[in-house]
């Protein structure tokens, strides 16, 4: 870990917040993008079978 | 071979299944080790210390927040010229992804603020045109989720994203524009005596890499996902129809 000095909370304050709203957006997007794919193919399959 | 076939969502979807895994891996690499290599092994700057390391995060996030409203721009254009809805859906897409960077620059801009200028905030020009351009982003979202039918809702988006390109403009071009204000010059430039030093831009190239990668990459999988949303849609309205 590199000697940040005096401005170590602001330093690891915007890293934590970045890395957060990152990680947040993709695992958002995966979540909803599953989800949705899963109706679609769900609602296929209903129109499917009733031709 | 034309452009205009990934204006077919299923041409758009078969090639962005290709093409998402290596955007998807290709992101993650750069920004592991961008950040990392700015992080850990560089030094800090001798006026702004440590703080130096905010860059690695700040700069890549305030560009990718105004290139994200110029991709939904000029996605826009193409929705209200030629009315391709897999275009719209990309412009809708990428809105959230601007939010994001834009947070982030406003955010990382505070905390960067606060011991290097003495404030977390001043009615700066950027910093101000940064703030108006969030809240378009905002409307924008706002607006896609108020109105019911799709393709008003991409008509009407598609104007105010006219509009907002003028603080996305602003945004980049403020320090140029006023000779004032607390934020500095652009960190980059070809200018090599106003450009940041060759320390700090190498890995600073390799996370503003790892930033565009990213949002491509979720641009593209979120462009997908409103795809089958509008396809879910018709197929269930087409049910309805016939019950």
């Amino acid at each position: 870990m590199p000697d940040l000095g005096k401005y170590a909370d602001a330093v690891l304050s915007a890293y934590a917040v970045s890395i957060v709203l990152l990680v947040a957006i993709v695992g958002l997007s995966l979540w909803r993008g599953r989800k949705v794919r899963a109706e679609m193919e769900n609602v296929e399959r209903r129109s499917g079978r009733d031709g | 071979m034309s452009l205009w076939e990934y204006a077919n969502p299923v041409k758009f979807l078969a090639l962005s299944e290709r093409v998402m895994p290596w955007l998807w891996v290709s992101s993650a690499v750069c920004l592991v080790v961008g950040l990392i290599w700015g992080f850990f092994f560089t030094p800090d700057d001798f006026r702004q210390g440590s703080t130096v390391k905010i860059i690695y995060l700040h700069v890549p996030a305030a560009l990718m927040a105004i290139n994200a409203w110029f991709m939904m721009l000029v996605a826009s254009l193409i929705w209200i010229v030629r009315r391709h809805h897999v275009s719209a859906l990309a412009a809708k897409a990428a809105a959230p992804v601007g939010i994001v960077m834009t947070l982030i620059a406003l955010v990382t801009g505070a905390i960067w603020g606060q011991p290097m200028w003495g404030t977390w905030w001043a009615w700066d020009p950027r910093l101000t045109s940064f703030l108006i351009l969030f809240l378009f982003y905002l409307g924008y979202v706002a607006l896609w989720e108020a109105i019911e039918d799709p393709d008003t809702a991409a008509d009407l988006t598609s104007i105010l994203c006219l509009v907002g390109t003028v603080f996305a403009v602003l945004s980049r071009y403020a320090v140029l524009f006023w000779n004032q204000g607390l934020h500095q010059g652009a960190s980059l430039s070809l200018d090599k005596e106003e450009n940041v030093a060759d320390v700090f831009y190498f890995p600073l190239l390799v996370c503003i890499g790892g930033f565009v990668l990213l949002f491509l990459a979720l641009v593209l999988y979120r462009t997908g996902t409103e795809i089958r949303v509008r396809r879910t849609r018709a197929l269930m309205a087409r049910e309805a129809k016939l019950a």
